[in-house]
């Protein structure tokens, strides 16, 4: 299959404001006889929905959740990028999309990046127009702080609550698109299957998930706007209900699945403590603005402290070593989140973990507590300040700029972060793979679109943080209520698509019988149980470093998890009714096929780049080992029931920036 | 810790339920949610139906973990949602009694399980500033006092659990819906609909069969985000106002 980007020629600065005049339009009274659907209710998907309602089309929107400010974008903490250089310290649109195309480890497509980055200006205006309360200087102005493998600040944040304030803006505006007859909402209804007609994709299967009932939806196209598959690993940052279905099914409609093996794992996270845990909480990585992040020099003193002997405080500066700052001096604790990561995993594989479970380091606070507790200390005027006033000023500035994450940090694991370093631990936070789309976000099946994290565009290899809640905003405002004219303007003549026809009906009985399946199963292991094994198999051969070896094993062992789980799995209560455990098998049993296809995109790309770090291939020092000159295209699978999955390569073209190896040193 | 619990069951909104009793083996580390997990595993091992109850984000942001723990909703730990609450709260040999939110508004669909659409029909009756996409002047060309951001910060920081009108003795969502007119009436942009505003939320809260408030203050206490009754008290004088502008 030959993948068309549909990527217009000329000049990249220029490239999308000429595609936006010259695409073609869909008249206001043409609007309101078509109909969209749009699965998702996150940054992405109410932004979506709200901004076609407002152009005038008739829009249903879907989300499993039982309300649309549930959606998981509401747990995002640290910030949105926008190149508005507010700041004065040389950002540009430009910049931003070179950050983005360096960050990602160059895997991702031109065109894309730099229309991401232009519209990031308009984001943050129609967020401070909807009301999204930002944080601000004393002036009145907007703040902005600096985020991972950036050297400026461009990032605009809400205290440590920017995707709640982000979510909650756009769901006032779908909210407003729903009291107007605009927008039909759907909650609790969770999307099982995609409708194509004449290779179109004209509706989908839902389920009713409050009565159990199959319910069938037509539309002239369709949307997702469905979030990330982190939840493949079980233990991940992401909400306890996200996962892949959406997606999953739109592969198994012949949409292509792109570089599934590109999965972030985030540097800064509350480590595992138990068997029993559910999943794994991120501390925002603007913490690594001023936390300071090391382990003991010895690997003794690091037994002593596992062993409770000692305590991060009992280790002197001169045996402590901040590993980032020494292998990394030009950004520090500040380098990319594949970098700190990876580099956090060496330090615990040499025994220098601070946690019980050998996995963890430290976050270190103290050097920023006395640095601002003196700064505030010149301001107010005091002389000589003791020891203890520095760190009560101290405490309180980082109180004001991280106060609820450490709050947070202290109810999870009932220790004091003023006082003792936090130990953070990596863990799977974001997936940069997803479906692939043109420039459009068009999938390769026409009428099919997918946007925000459901989609694989702009990232590349590696997500630069503040990064995805610009993507979603981008894609659902600016991007998608243009490009999505493209396809429509050529359905105006297209009476309501019937949902009374054969189609539907194929694709209901198949959702139907799907869920019988998993009900007549009635074997002895939970659902639970599946997912958590799943995830430690994926996690173990496909996580933060892999090797040809594990992942031939772990696709192995993935397929024959799968053949048990269809003969053991155990799902109480019946289809037609409210049933949360069955709910969750029909996400586990997309997860296990897509974890398959995780390990084949990962074996087959035998490099190392961004979030997919193979073993064979790395620098001396330990670095990730690009190969240009036969990877630098993205990996879209299809999906075969017999194993033979199928690689569709989009190659990717650099016009505009040179190929370099990424330095962060 | 070995823990006692008294957990409600009900089929669905048409059946009566009742309590069950249950005991469960916990650590000090596992949240709250972590022990009803382990529970409903135990449930699932002997093939019976296990406790249904809302979760997502599990870390006190999204909204959607709602139950009433020894008769407060989330729980004994102040300013802190029931999958926050870790079992350190607890100690061994604790009888605890889990129940679902008891609103008139919020039908109970299944044990802990209620259904909090009200809420979001009180939004769509205004709390939102009308503005479509495309539309918004450059971001820092009105500047807000940082105070008063933070001030329309505080109030926007509701997750919409619901709570608050869970802790009412009246069943009144005035928390919840004030929180949404003063987070957006700090803010010039947000003054422009205000009348509208009030107005329509106001007599949506009405329709949906919410109580009325009596300053109990309830809310205030169990709120996990501790928005503050000032906001109730905002809302009186812009409806007060608002009732003296003619239609
Ligand atoms: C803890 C955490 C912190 C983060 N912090 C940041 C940050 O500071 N900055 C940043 O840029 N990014 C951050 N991210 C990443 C970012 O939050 C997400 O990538 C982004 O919010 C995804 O938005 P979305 O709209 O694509 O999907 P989501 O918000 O995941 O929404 C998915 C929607 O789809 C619906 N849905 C899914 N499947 C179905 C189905 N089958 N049927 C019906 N509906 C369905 C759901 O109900 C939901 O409404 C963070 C992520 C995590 C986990
Ligand atoms: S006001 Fe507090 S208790 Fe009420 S819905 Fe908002 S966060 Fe929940
Ligand atoms: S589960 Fe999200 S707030 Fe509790």
């Amino acid at each position: 299959m030959h993948l068309d980007n549909k990527v217009s020629d000329g000049e990249l600065a220029t490239k999308w404001v000429n595609y936006r005049s010259t695409m073609n339009l869909v008249a206001p009274n043409n609007k309101r006889r078509i109909e969209v659907i749009v699965v998702g209710t996150g940054l992405a998907g109410a932004s979506a929905a709200a901004t076609l309602g407002e152009l005038g089309y008739k829009v249903k929107c879907f989300s499993f959740h039982d309300s649309p400010r549930r959606a998981h974008s509401i747990a995002a903490q640290g910030g949105i990028n926008a190149a508005k250089n507010y700041q004065n310290d040389g950002d540009s649109v430009y910049r931003l999309f070179y950050d983005t195309i360096k960050g990602g480890d160059y895997r991702s497509r031109e065109a894309n990046v730099h229309r991401l980055a232009e519209v990031s200006v308009d984001i943050i205006d129609q967020c401070v127009a909807q009301g999204v309360p930002f944080a601000r200087e004393y002036g009145g102005l907007l703040a902005n702080r600096s985020f991972g493998g950036v050297q400026v600040s461009r990032t605009f944040y809400a205290k440590g609550q920017t995707g709640q304030q982000l979510l909650i803006g756009a769901y006032q505006a779908l909210s407003r698109q729903i009291s107007k007859g605009a927008v039909t909402m759907y909650n609790r209804h969770e999307m099982l299957d995609v409708v194509k007609i004449d290779g179109k994709a004209r509706g989908i299967i839902a389920r009713n998930n409050k009565t159990g009932e199959i319910e069938r939806f037509a539309g002239h196209c369709v949307v997702l706007a469905t979030g990330g598959y982190g939840n493949v690993f079980y233990l991940s940052t992401n909400a306890m209900c996200s996962n892949v279905t959406a997606a999953w099914k739109a592969v198994k409609r012949g949409a292509l699945m792109a570089n599934p093996c590109y999965t972030q794992i985030h540097p800064t996270c509350i480590p595992v403590s138990g068997e029993y845990q559910s999943k794994l909480t991120l501390m925002s990585e603007s913490l690594r603005n001023d936390g300071r992040v090391w382990v003991p020099n010895s690997v003794e003193d690091a037994e002593a402290i596992r062993e409770r002997r000692k305590t991060a405080l009992d280790i002197p500066e001169a045996n402590r070593d901040y590993y980032l700052e020494r292998r990394y001096p030009a950004f520090g604790n500040l380098v990319p989140r594949d970098v700190a990561s990876r580099a956090a995993k060496i330090a615990c594989d040499e025994g220098k973990g601070v946690a019980p479970t050998g996995l963890a380091v430290y976050l270190d606070f103290a050097s920023a507590i006395e640095r601002y507790g003196k700064g505030e200390a010149i301001s107010r005027g005091i002389p000589n300040p003791s020891d203890s006033k520095i760190t009560e000023l101290g405490e309180a500035v980082v109180a004001q700029k991280y106060g609820n994450l450490f709050q947070m940090y202290e109810k999870i694991t009932g220790e004091n972060p003023y006082k003792m370093p936090m130990k953070i631990y990596p863990a799977v936070h974001y997936t940069m793979g997803g479906l692939w789309v043109d420039y459009n976000l068009e999938t390769n099946v026409p009428g099919l679109f997918a946007l925000g994290e459901s989609n694989f565009s702009d990232h590349g290899a590696n997500r630069l943080g503040a990064s995805a809640l610009m993507q979603g905003l981008a894609d659902g405002y600016f991007v998608i209520p243009y490009t999505i004219g493209q396809f429509l303007s050529n359905e105006i003549r297209t009476a309501p698509i019937d949902p009374n026809q054969e189609a539907f009906d194929v694709a209901e009985k198949n959702v139907k019988g799907l869920l019988d399946k998993l009900i007549y199963i009635k074997g002895n292991q939970s659902v639970e149980s599946f997912h958590r094994r799943l995830g430690k198999l994926v996690w173990d051969y496909c996580g933060m470093s892999r090797n040809a070896e594990g992942l031939e094993k772990g696709r192995k062992l993935i397929k024959e998890l799968r053949e048990e789980f269809y003969k053991d799995v155990f799902v109480p209560g019946d289809a037609n009714e409210f049933n949360p455990e069955l709910e969750k098998a029909v996400r586990v049993a997309d997860f296990l096929e897509l974890g398959e296809v995780m390990m084949v995109d990962a074996l087959n790309r035998n490099e190392s780049c961004g979030g997919h770090f193979r073993e064979e291939y790395a620098t001396e020092e330990g670095e990730a080992k690009r190969n240009d000159k036969d990877y630098a295209y993205v990996a879209a699978w299809s999906w075969s029931d017999d194993g033979n999955h199928v690689l569709h390569k989009e190659d990717l073209k650099f016009d505009n920036v040179e190929l370099k190896t990424r330095s962060y040193k | 810790m070995k823990l006692k619990l008294k957990v409600w069951r009900q089929k669905n909104n048409q059946t009566k339920g009742s309590f069950e009793q249950h005991t469960v083996e916990a650590t000090e580390h596992m949240s709250f949610l972590e022990m009803l997990d382990v529970l409903n595993e135990q449930l699932i091992s002997e093939k019976k139906d296990p406790i249904a109850f809302e979760h997502d984000c599990r870390e006190g942001i999204c909204g959607t973990c709602s139950m009433v723990i020894n008769g407060q909703p989330h729980g004994p730990q102040k300013g802190t949602t029931t999958c926050q609450l870790h079992m350190r709260q607890f100690k061994d040999g604790d009888t605890i009694v889990i129940e679902p939110y008891r609103v008139n508004a919020f039908p109970i669909m299944k044990d802990l399980v209620v259904d909090r659409s009200a809420y979001d029909r009180i939004i769509q009756a205004g709390g939102y500033i009308s503005v479509n996409t495309g539309q918004a002047p450059d971001g820092n060309s009105i500047p807000i006092e940082k105070n008063t951001a933070l001030k329309a910060f505080g109030a926007a920081a509701c997750i919409g659990c619901g709570a608050c009108a869970a802790a009412c003795p009246n069943g009144s969502a005035m928390l919840f819906t004030s929180a949404k007119i003063s987070h957006l009436s700090h803010l010039p942009q947000g003054q422009v609909e205000q009348t509208k505003r009030v107005r329509g939320m106001v007599a949506q809260m009405d329709k949906e069969g919410f109580g009325f408030c009596s300053n109990i203050g309830a809310c205030e206490v169990e709120c996990p985000k501790e928005i503050s009754t000032e906001n109730i008290a905002l809302m009186n004088r812009e409806y007060l106002k608002a009732s003296l502008v003619s239609e």
